[in-house]
């Protein structure tokens, strides 16, 4: 993708390059880091009987930060999510470290197959990722595989369709808060 | 090129961001290496990440805790909004309601009081147990097939693995893996829980096998005419020494060729506090996993009643 080079010499869309203001080196590797982590953990706080309730929203959190800000998540910390994934999402370990890197891994090929996307392509991937991901979730998951169990994920599937957007809004408003421009010393 | 991660997305001529580009495709690939090894080493052996797993859910103990009390107290808030909204029609089915409640009443002394008697001519105690640990569910594995929660004790409480959780209304599901202050739980909708059941009232004996949807499947032992009906509660046979007898499972809701879909009796999203109880025989248990050459070479006895039924059961099939 191309990009504007010196872009923090120039007005941007976290506002005017003023004297001592500018963006906290914390803040900018922090925030998409503690929501995604945050988001896997967040999972695991419902009571959830009757099946999967939730879409995978730690995993979606990393595909809407991945694919709103590219520079921002590098290649391998699909691993490091994916270790912290596993550890609340019930599924056995190593389930999810393969698919976070897996999915990371696409979006890198993608991404040099197709630099220039608007938004409704940027959905289309991460929906057939997340499907993706869902489906060999379960067949990883190590339960006894039957048609009932199929049936059950059919929600979860809808809904990590329809929670793309309203994820990627959260992250282009996060990404806002971590783009704020502070008061610097030097 | 794009490189994500680092700063500068153009690598151009710069050898260092060609190489940190090229690292990071390296570690990635290892990466989905990687988790394929331990997804393997995870399915072979369940039991392999729990010390890990268990690490972190202790760490997260306290806020689960938080969260558990805050999602009681939304319920009883929406209950009680939910309450002023109905409270007419509820006034006046209530006084009807009372009226046979106090009818009832009548007759469940006389049955206590009968109960009493007869149970002193058998000789029989009181069979409530103490439980090990009253604890809140903090949370559950929501977004994968499996069905998993976490419980809010663990070792420190003397909660050990196997032991059966049960709320007040019956059973919730047993405990897989034992942390410090908490503790993995498997659900009984969880495919892979099995779980000898009988129908309340006479002795038609089944399994009950969760499917992963919220349902279970009552699978009969013995087959033949399906005697079941829809609205039968199965309870707790006692067989296979885990569970003790007579605690409510499950009610049937739709029938199939050889038993029935039910319905769970106690739902844990429903519930507030779960009570772990301690393993009704542990000696079964101990009996169901000797191999019999071992068992015929000690002089050991296995003792109680429940050693013949986990043989004949084929114990508890361990689930990860």
């Amino acid at each position: 993708m191309i990009e504007r080079r010196g872009f923090t010499n120039r007005r941007d869309s976290s506002g005017r390059r003023q004297i001592n203001r500018d963006h906290s080196p914390f803040l900018l590797v922090f925030i998409p880091w503690a929501t995604i982590m945050l988001a896997s953990y967040l999972q695991s706080v419902p009571i959830a009987v009757t099946g999967p309730l939730l879409p995978p929203i730690g995993f979606l959190f990393m595909l809407a930060w991945r694919l709103l800000r590219p520079g921002v998540l590098p290649i391998w910390s699909g691993l490091i999510f994916g270790v912290w994934d596993d550890l609340f999402s019930g599924q056995p370990f190593g389930s999810a470290i393969l698919l976070f890197s897996a999915a990371m891994l696409a979006i890198e090929i993608i991404d040099i197959r197709f630099p220039w996307r608007g938004f409704a392509q940027d959905w289309m991937i991460a929906a057939s990722i997340a499907v993706i991901y869902i489906l060999v979730a379960t067949l990883v998951s190590g339960s006894r595989l039957s048609l009932p169990l199929f049936a059950s994920i059919v929600p979860q599937l809808l809904l990590s369709v329809v929670a793309y957007p309203f994820i990627s809004f959260i992250v282009s408003r996060l990404d806002k808060l971590r783009l704020m421009r502070l008061r610097t010393i030097s | 090129m794009p490189l994500s991660g680092s700063k500068q997305r153009i690598s151009g001529h710069s050898r260092k961001a060609q190489y940190s580009a090229f690292t990071g495709y390296v570690l990635i690939v290892l990466a989905v290496l990687v988790g394929i090894a331990l997804l393997v080493v995870s399915l072979v052996q369940p039991a392999s990440f729990n010390g890990l797993r268990g690490l972190f859910s202790d760490a997260t103990a306290p806020v689960a805790q938080a969260n558990a009390a805050g999602r009681t107290g939304g319920r009883n808030f929406l209950d009680t909004v939910e309450g002023y909204f109905e409270a007419g029609q509820q006034n006046a089915e209530l006084k009807k309601e009372v009226e046979i409640a106090r009818i009832r009443l009548a007759e469940a002394r006389a049955v206590e009081e009968e109960n009493r008697r007869l149970k002193a001519l058998l000789g029989l105690g009181e069979t409530e147990v103490d439980p090990v640990a009253v604890a809140r569910l903090v949370g559950s594995s929501s977004a994968s097939t499996r069905r998993f929660a976490y419980l809010g004790a663990g070792r420190s409480d003397g909660v050990k693995p196997g032991m059966p959780v049960r709320s007040e209304r019956g059973i919730v599901g047993r405990v897989l893996e034992s942390a410090r202050h908490s503790s993995r739980v498997l659900l009984i909708t969880d495919s892979e829980s099995v779980l000898p059941v009988r129908r309340a009232g006479d002795n038609t004996v089944a399994f009950a096998e969760g499917r992963g949807d919220g349902l279970i499947n009552i699978r009969l032992i013995n087959l033949g005419i399906n005697p079941l009906k829809r609205g039968d509660v199965f309870v707790t046979s006692g067989a296979g020494g885990l569970y003790r007898p007579g605690i409510a499972v499950a009610i049937v809701t739709r029938l199939t060729d050889d038993g029935a879909v039910a319905r769970i009796i106690s739902n844990p999203a429903a519930t507030d506090f779960v009570a772990v109880e301690p393993i009704w025989q542990p000696d079964a248990r101990r009996g169901a996993n000797t191999p019999i050459e071992e068992a015929i070479g000690s002089n050991e006895t296995i003792v109680g009643d429940g050693a013949a039924d986990a043989a004949e059961a084929g114990g508890e099939p361990d689930a990860q």
